[in-house]
């Protein structure tokens, strides 16, 4: 039994905004205090420092096959990042993709206590699962790729939709699965010949549907089977100019059905197409903000080292012949692809400088935290290590001017950041980085700290400069477990993996026997993955 | 009274049948159905009955050979440990567990098989896809210095060449065979079309064929190789649909090595702008895929990994077993699921006789009589589960098709975690 | 550490260079080891087993190559490299000039040497080597 005494709390899921308030923890979860023996439970004494719910990332890289092969492709990136062993604590290595041990040290030690792997194929999903499992002190779950599956697409082309459903509700089962995931609907098939596509009416190449209806669909059913997060989309001609515009159509079409778009700025460029790309901040902005449904995650450029990694594998192509820089691409039987890029953002280079701007213009026209998430896409617009950077620019005008001033001067023609002289408050980041993303990920216990919550807690010790206050918490509690005094780590635990299972009529399980036959290269009794494979799991609810 | 078991997966080589079907009676494997001959062998051969561990070729109980083993590698200032790429992911998540707590340099099969195809990748990238693409959409197959017909014996018929896919549904009518290689082999002789090539000329004919497909002028005596045939593969690779290279050893263990392979890397990247293409590593073992990627994500580094410094470091040359064996910097081994005096080198081989060794495999092997501790334990996809990855990275959870009375890799690599931290 | 590696020149009987190519490179050749069905099914019975030894202990030299060198099939040759030395009998293969076959194992071994050139790979394809009639 612990008592947090004395801490200024902001929990805005339960309206407390700078309260002084004690929490009692009991059992991992946090309870009233008639439920302590106050006699036996251990006091820590916070006053004068912030009180917050644990950090929860809703977007994140950080198992499984692309991961891995991030990893394996730089080796230059371990030596960026080189963690001793110590104790009982695993040594380690990576600063953009950092080895599985080190990925929950370092997001533990920066107060993170929840984190989602944004992208997992599911034929490769045990990977992401294995890997989860070695990650340790954070909850995680895996976003399931659908967007370029062969089988959802047949059942669109035949105008199955009830098909279509049991098929997606028994791959999240069988891939253990916490969300629906949609990467660039159809152009990573069409990469598979060489091509994309460019609109939401383009056919996907071999069966004859659009992006259009591929969202369409993946959206009623994420509703249908009340999944607890909406459908995660990632949507077409991320990295162009111009792509603000089919931003902008694809969230006016996805107005009624609910959607979370994903490292927006990447796909919130304005300007000609082939163009230099400037800030749509401003209007895609417009749209969140008159959305009732949307929300949005930003994808925060971070200056310096970032490996770029994503299902969307015609992206990656041409990023590496822009660059002429290392490339992996992997194409996924029957399901998704990929690609892996390394590149460093750099401040003095106007295109890097503009997309940095996006990302914060995009935070501060959102008028509502609870639709603009913190992420940076880790580790595509940089490692999340620069969270607490993000936090500081957010929160701290001046100290934004100053980065401003330092960029380049093609790149500060026509922006709105200037101007724009909003500062963040504690609580509306206690929203963007815990609440809001636990709300919209549908996970009751998480991101709050009210009765019935898990003890996942972080304390900040009050300073002027916001990165260092939120780099080096004085105090992460997982389950109720100290893991993290001053910053440093004490205690290594296993996290859980959270999925949903919401059932579907086993009558399917016929037609997907007979596409694996056609298909795949595996036989459909090796394809699913049990519970007991996952390490420590929960299954979620879908109410 | 014998049962069958469906759908069972082998784990002899990288292609991962997960077809397989096996008969049982009495704990014992009577007949496989569809299994090449070397997973038949696998199969059949294997004898699940308990053993006792060995020390010095005298039977010892399970807790000796683990305090024994757990003091050797305790004692010695710079031990290695090896193989791992016929165990299970859950085994080497445990081995790389006990590297790292000894300071100890860890290094997988690839050392001597696909370790220069790393240093390629870590160079270059690497185009590639899951075996099922290559079924479905590859009309142009070349297999460069790799032999599938004697190492991948089902790889032409479960995911290659006669393999029927959604694109390709007339199989082998469908597609154009390229071998090659230095000499005829079982596998040139399905080949449309075989290349025979000097020995050690891998690099100069595939940078003459990267100029040939970017059109570029070549000057004759400036070592390329050119010619008709070069010529008319250089067109077939432009102009198919979906290509793929498979490789293996004619270009990881010839002069040349990992630039080999980042040449053909490069070709492949390079053919992109035309049509698409990939390329695959022949993967050797069953598990090899999973010992890169367990490493991979444990350290950072997917093979010739060293701890010694107390964080991870990769050292090719430096930390890769033949080189540490033959210039004695190893004095102690443990050897996992691997038989390294059948096939390092002599002058490493020497050098295990002098250091104490353990061997823990699921069967006696060439190893076995030198090994100062023999740890015989269960074998992973016949009497013990576990997960391997597929040399194209699709991970499958093996099955175990016999109940199990030895103890599992895992298990005694726990206990010698445990034996190690007292 | 190695052995020092031996170059020795042998006396030409003529000043003509292609007589002297022939008789400084004739012995000289290229070893290539590698996977064998049988070395496989071998390994199955057991590593100490004679399946496995009779599969990995022979040399397959090109016929063109066994006329210059005048051996015959399952003649003992002797074989060395800087590594080590091995007698194994000849079978005749369809192998180009100046290239020997021997399947992967311990025989092979003992001519591969431990030089890597920094990738940790020994030369189990492509070491050079000395071929003697017995």
């Amino acid at each position: 039994m612990i008592g947090i005494i004395g801490g200024t709390v902001f929990d805005p899921l339960n309206k407390i905004d700078g309260q002084v308030k004690d929490l009692w923890i009991k059992d991992g979860k946090i309870v009233p205090i008639e439920e302590i023996n106050q006699s036996k439970a251990q006091i820590i004494d916070v006053r004068g420092q912030v009180v917050m719910p644990g950090g929860v990332d809703i977007h994140s890289h950080i198992a499984g096959a692309k991961v891995n092969a991030g990893r394996k492709l730089c080796p230059e990136d371990s030596k960026r990042l080189l963690r001793y062993r110590s104790g009982d604590f695993r040594s380690g290595s990576g600063y953009t993709v950092p080895s599985t041990s080190l990925t929950g040290y370092l997001y533990s030690e920066m107060g993170y206590t929840t984190v989602m792997e944004a992208a997992a194929a599911p034929l490769v999903a045990r990977h992401t699962h294995e890997e989860l499992e070695d990650i340790p002190n954070i909850d995680n779950g895996a976003f399931l790729t659908m967007g370029n599956n062969h089988f959802l697409m047949k059942c669109i082309q035949d105008k199955e939709m009830g098909k279509a459903r049991d098929y997606v509700s028994w791959l999240l089962d069988a891939g253990k699965g916490f969300a629906i995931k949609i990467v660039n609907p159809g152009g990573v098939e069409n990469w598979k010949y060489g091509k994309n596509v460019q609109t939401l009416d383009d056919k996907v190449i071999g069966f004859g549907v659009t992006p259009r209806q591929i969202l369409k669909t993946l959206a009623t059913i994420s509703e249908e089977l009340k999944l607890p997060h909406p459908v995660h989309v990632h949507g077409l001609c991320l990295g162009q100019s111009g792509s603000v515009d089919i931003t902008i159509e694809t969230m006016e079409l996805m107005e009624e059905l609910n959607a979370h778009f994903c490292h927006l700025h990447f796909l919130s460029y304005s300007g000609k197409r082939g163009g230099f790309p400037r800030s749509g901040a401003a209007k895609v902005a417009q749209t969140v903000n008159e959305s009732p449904s949307i929300t949005i995650d930003v994808g925060q450029i971070i200056f310096g080292p970032a490996t770029t990694m994503t299902s969307d594998g015609p992206v990656q192509y041409n990023l590496s012949q822009k660059l002429g820089a290392k490339w992996v691409n992997d194409d996924l039987e029957s399901e998704s692809g990929g690609g892996i890029v390394p590149l460093v953002y750099k401040r003095s280079n106007p295109l890097h400088a503009i997309m940095w701007l996006t990302g914060l213009e995009i935070f501060l026209l959102v008028d509502d935290p609870w639709k603009v998430f913190l992420t940076t896409d880790h580790p595509n617009a940089g490692p999340f290590l620069g969270y607490p950077e993000v936090i500081r620019l957010l929160m701290d005008k001046d100290f934004r001017a100053e980065k401003f001033e330092k960029i380049p001067k093609k790149a500060k023609k026509g922006c709105l950041l200037p101007e724009l002289n909003r500062e963040y408050s504690l609580y509306e980041i206690a929203i963007i980085t815990r609440a809001g993303p636990a709300r919209r990920l549908g996970l009751k216990n998480k991101g709050h700290l009210g009765i019935g919550a898990d003890a996942d807690i972080t304390v900040y010790s009050r300073a002027e400069n916001k990165e260092e206050m939120f780099a080096h918490p004085s105090r992460v509690l997982k389950d109720g477990n100290i893991v993290v005094i001053d910053g440093q780590l004490v205690k290594e635990q296993k996290g859980r993996t959270l999925y949903v299972s919401p059932g579907y009529d086993k009558n399917i399980e016929k037609y997907i026997r007979e596409h694996f036959k056609e298909s795949y290269t595996i036989s459909f009794d090796n394809y699913y993955i049990e519970a007991q494979h996952l390490g420590i799991s929960e299954k979620l609810n879908c109410i | 009274m014998s049962t069958t078991m469906e759908n069972v997966i082998c784990k002899f080589c990288g292609c991962l049948c997960d077809d397989i079907i096996v008969e049982v009676e009495d704990n014992r494997i009577l007949k496989t159905k569809r299994a090449c001959s070397n997973g038949r062998g696998m199969f059949l051969d294997y004898d699940p009955s308990f053993q006792k561990p060995l020390i010095d070729g005298k039977q010892v109980e399970w807790d000796e050979a683990v305090s024994v083993c757990a003091d050797i590698l305790n004692k010695a200032d710079s031990p290695l440990i090896y193989g791992l790429s016929s165990t299970s992911t859950e085994a080497q998540r445990k081995a790389v567990e006990l590297a790292d707590l000894l300071g100890a340099v860890i290094d997988s099969t690839s050392s001597v098989c696909h370790f220069p195809t790393v240093l390629a990748f870590q160079r270059t990238g690497e185009v590639t896809c899951t075996l099922g693409e290559v079924k479905n959409r590859a009309d142009l197959l070349i297999f460069w210095g790799c032999n599938p017909m004697v190492s991948h014996i089902r790889h032409f018929t479960r995911y290659s060449a006669k393999a029927k896919g959604t694109l390709t549904p007339g199989g082998r009518k469908d597609r154009t065979i390229v071998v090659v290689d230095v000499r005829e082999t079982p596998s040139s002789k399905t080949a449309d079309m075989f290349l025979q090539i000097d020995s050690g000329t891998d690099y100069e004919v595939l940078t003459t064929l990267r100029a040939l497909v970017q059109e570029k002028e070549l000057e004759p005596g400036a070592g390329h190789i050119v010619s008709e045939e070069l010529k008319e593969l250089a067109r077939m690779m432009k102009t198919c649909n979906y290509g793929v290279v498979f490789f293996g050893m004619g270009l990881t263990m010839t002069s040349g090595r990992s630039y080999n392979v980042s040449e053909l890397f490069t070709l492949a990247a390079e053919l992109n702008r035309f049509n698409r293409f990939s390329v695959m590593p022949m993967r050797g073992h069953g598990n090899v895929a999973g010992a890169d990627n367990v490493l991979t994500w444990l350290s950072g580094y997917p093979s010739a990994v060293s701890f010694a410094r107390g964080f991870p470091q990769i050292g090719p040359g430096e930390f890769t077993s033949v080189d540490m064996l033959a210039r004695h910097e190893a004095d102690a081994a443990l050897i996992i699921a691997s038989d390294p005096m059948a096939h390092f080198p002599h002058g490493a081989v020497e050098h295990l006789r002098h250091i104490p060794f353990i061997l823990m495999a699921p069967m006696t092997n060439c190893s076995t009589k030198t090994a100062k501790v023999f740890l015989p334990t269960a074998c992973c996809g016949i009497d013990v589960p576990g997960t391997a990855y597929r040399m194209d990275n699709v991970p499958l959870r093996l099955r175990a098709v016999l109940a199990s009375e030895k103890p599992t890799d895992e298990e005694i690599l726990s206990r010698i975690i445990k034996e190690v931290i007292k | 550490m190695p052995d020092k590696p031996f170059y020795r020149c042998q006396e030409s009987k003529a000043g003509n260079i292609q007589n002297l190519r022939d008789i400084l490179m004739k012995n000289f050749f290229t070893l290539i080891s590698g996977r064998t069905k049988a070395h496989a099914d071998g390994l199955h019975k057991g590593p100490g087993s004679q399946d496995y030894i009779n599969a990995t202990s022979f040399v397959e030299i090109g016929q063109e190559d066994m006329n210059r060198l005048g051996i015959k099939k399952g003649q003992l040759v002797l074989i060395r490299s800087d590594s080590g030395k091995v007698e194994a009998p000849v079978q005749p293969a369809n192998l180009p000039a100046g290239l020997i076959f021997i399947p992967m194992g311990p025989t092979a071994n003992k001519l591969v040497g431990t030089e890597t050139f920094g990738t940790g790979m020994p030369s189990f394809k492509g070491q050079s080597v000395k071929v003697e009639k017995l």
